[in-house]
């Protein structure tokens, strides 16, 4: 009987504990708390959005004491979303920086928050309705597709065969794909074999290429349209030892194939164009330096994609990213 | 449907097997069974036959020995991977987590290569141990499915969703969310173990070889391979029948784990990297090779010369929709779902 009382005093003040504690925790409320929502790491470019995100919470949170960051990483839409509402309850935050899963079932979810004043801005992916967001942040896909292919066109001196590879098929990836041909139409002489979805993914891409190669005994440049694909497709044409292709452009500018400019390991490396998962951490810090100060940012920030070459690759190696 | 009693099922094999010999069915029955097994391999086959006239008559560069070779290259992972779920399928159990396994396996043997580079010589050695190393792990993985699945008690479903994430997860925290590289200069000595031929014939064919008629031999004509078409016609059965039940359960998710890692110590030679999209939807397409070859979902009998043809009719039906541009590219998981089903309908059991 006495250790039952014992116990119940136990549980009793460790209730009362608990309590206090969340008390304290209630009075050190920050003066701003951003949730940042991002997709998890499922490939090269997320794992460096996720890598970013995390920079810019060490960063920002040590340089402004009155600052909270929480960041979480969804699977998917539908848990994405889930996550929206704990930051709001649980976490209680004020602003949100968010790289939506998807554009259109994430609007109604960030819609809600911003009504109940949350500060919201939008990352990479637009939403369907601009006016669930305060702010949009995004990198340039126009000209991830138009560098390209002014790139190779010059390259080609305006005349060869080009294939092509594509991501996953997303309003982003047609983006980049119509810039591409919007260019090409002014080069006649120029002819775009096919362009097929290899997912972003280095397994894929080595297999398309493999059968591009089967199929087309004339390629003079690949468009991998992506670094993570642009390492497939080294490799197939390594293997199928063709030497008609003088060129192959990917895309993003990941840690790996910047270092390959700027040491001139390949041949058919010589440019890429910048897309860095470094616009989270630009559009965290943007964020939380005008919500410190009480500001606002504008409606629409564009992070500029810029062709990387062997002169300024220097500036786009960051050796310490994953991506 | 219920499942066809095999040859152990019998009673008297069922007391021969009880006794601890090899099961001695009697001659007829055997050649009946096999000829009833030829009747069902007959359709992924046929598939396979009318896919490869029709893209020889879309392209013309399909037949050539180079394509013949890529194509099954490509197949070998996920063959090799298939003949050891063909045999947890026909016990009866199934295996989610062989893609991620596949990625978690190359990641670490990645790792564990370029650690010890700097103190070893040599860099054959180093890949040797890598290869050990990468089986071992393999082997391992299994053996913890097995355990929880056999002396657990837990769903194998269950028990591999679960290890799917866990796997997956693991690789993507060593990688950082990234892809983690092979050496250069380990790379280079390892990359023939992919890219080389042996009498013209890529060295991972000649595995995959191996591999299925290493395992067709298991299958029929060891105690074992009995065994566990045993467990997955009549699992309460096999158990009466003295039948090593937990015992035969680990060591088949150990050979899916050990066919994994052999698949695993030939992929990583192709890139040299792992990333976490390495082994994407693996599980599937093996499982599907395995389905589509004409073993059924529920246990009990299955062939391995069915899931190797089932293997090359998935990655033959890829093939010539990249080597041909007739098909939207919106509509090609389309059209492999529809050559699925069909290769399905004709090797379907009759009642």
């Amino acid at each position: 009987m006495k250790s039952v009382i014992r116990k119940l005093a136990i549980g009793a003040s460790a209730v009362a504990a608990l309590l206090t504690a969340s008390g304290a925790l209630a009075q050190t409320q920050p003066q701003v708390h951003i949730g940042v929502a991002i997709p998890t790491a499922t490939h090269g470019f997320t794992g460096g959005i996720v890598w970013w995100a995390n920079q810019a919470k060490k960063d920002m949170e040590k340089a402004h004491p009155g600052l909270k960051i929480t960041v979480k990483t969804a699977a998917g839409a539908p848990e994405q979303a889930n996550q929206l509402q704990d930051l709001l309850t649980v976490n209680k935050i004020n602003t949100l920086v968010i790289f939506p899963f998807e554009s259109a079932s994430l609007t109604k979810p960030v819609a809600q928050l911003k009504g109940k004043g949350v500060y919201v801005t939008v990352v990479d992916r637009g939403l369907t309705d601009t006016s669930a967001q305060d702010a949009y942040v995004a990198g340039d896909n126009t000209a991830f597709g138009k560098l390209a292919a002014e790139y190779l066109a010059k390259r080609l001196n305006g005349k060869g065969n080009i294939v092509a590879l594509r991501g996953i098929p997303t309003t982003l990836d047609n983006e980049r794909m119509d810039a591409f041909n919007a260019v090409m139409k002014n080069y006649p002489d120029i002819k775009l074999l096919d362009a097929r979805y290899a997912n972003w993914n280095r397994d894929d891409a080595f297999k398309v290429m493999q059968d591009y190669l089967t199929r087309f005994k004339q390629i003079d440049a690949v468009w991998a349209a992506d670094d993570d694909m642009a390492v497939g497709v080294l490799k197939a044409i390594e293997q199928a030892k063709r030497t008609d292709i003088k060129e192959v452009f990917g895309g993003a500018g990941s840690k790996g194939m910047v270092k390959t400019i700027l040491d001139g390991k390949n041949k058919l490396i010589q440019a890429d164009v910048s897309y860095s998962p470094k616009f989270i951490y630009d559009a965290i810090k943007l964020t939380a330096e005008a919500r410190l100060k009480g500001e606002k940012l504008p409606a629409t920030t564009i992070v500029p994609s810029v062709l990387i070459t062997k002169e300024n690759a220097k500036e786009f190696y960051f050796p310490d990213s994953p991506f | 449907m219920p499942p066809e009693p095999t040859d152990a099922m019998k009673p008297g094999a069922a007391t021969s097997a009880a006794v601890g010999g090899t099961p001695r069915p009697d001659t007829s029955t055997r050649a009946g069974s096999r000829a009833r097994a030829l009747l069902h391999g007959f359709g992924p086959i046929l598939g396979l036959i009318v896919l490869c006239i029709a893209g020889t008559a879309l392209n013309s560069d399909f037949a050539t020995l180079d394509n013949v070779m890529n194509v099954l290259t490509r197949t070998a992972f996920i063959g090799i991977i298939a003949v050891g779920m063909c045999f947890v399928i026909i016990s009866g159990g199934i295996d989610l987590s062989v893609g991620s396994m596949a990625a978690l396996i190359a990641g670490a043997m990645i790792l564990v290569m370029n650690r010890l580079a700097p103190s070893f010589g040599s860099p054959v050695s180093v890949i040797g141990i890598g290869i050990g190393f990468a089986l071992l792990l393999g082997a391992l993985f299994g053996l913890a499915h097995g355990l929880l699945i056999a002396r657990g008690g837990i769903e194998p479903f269950i028990v591999t969703l679960g290890t799917l994430g866990i796997f997956r997860a693991y690789l993507t925290y060593f990688a950082d969310g990234g892809a983690i590289t092979l050496d250069s200069d380990l790379s280079d000595v390892y990359s023939p173990v992919y890219y080389a031929s042996l009498l013209g014939v890529p060295i991972p064919v000649w595995v995959f070889l191996a591999v299925a008629l290493v395992g067709g031999l298991i299958l029929n004509r060891t105690a074992y391979g009995r065994y566990v078409q045993a467990i997955g016609s009549n699992e309460q059965v096999a158990r009466y029948a003295a039948v090593d039940v937990g015992r035969i359960k680990v060591l088949t998710y150990m050979l899916l784990g050990a066919c994994v890692g052999i698949a695993t110590v030939l992929y990583v030679p192709r890139l040299g990297s792992a990333s976490p999209t390495t082994g994407l939807l693996w599980e599937l397409e093996a499982i599907a090779a395995v389905i589509v070859g004409g073993t059924a979902l529920k246990g009990g009998a299955g062939t391995i010369t069915g899931t190797v043809v089932g293997a090359v009719l998935l990655s033959v039906i890829s093939n010539i929709l990249n080597l041909t541009s007739i098909i939207s590219v919106y509509l090609n998981s389309a059209v492999q779902g529809f050559v699925i089903i069909s290769v399905a309908f004709m090797q379907r059991r009759r009642k």
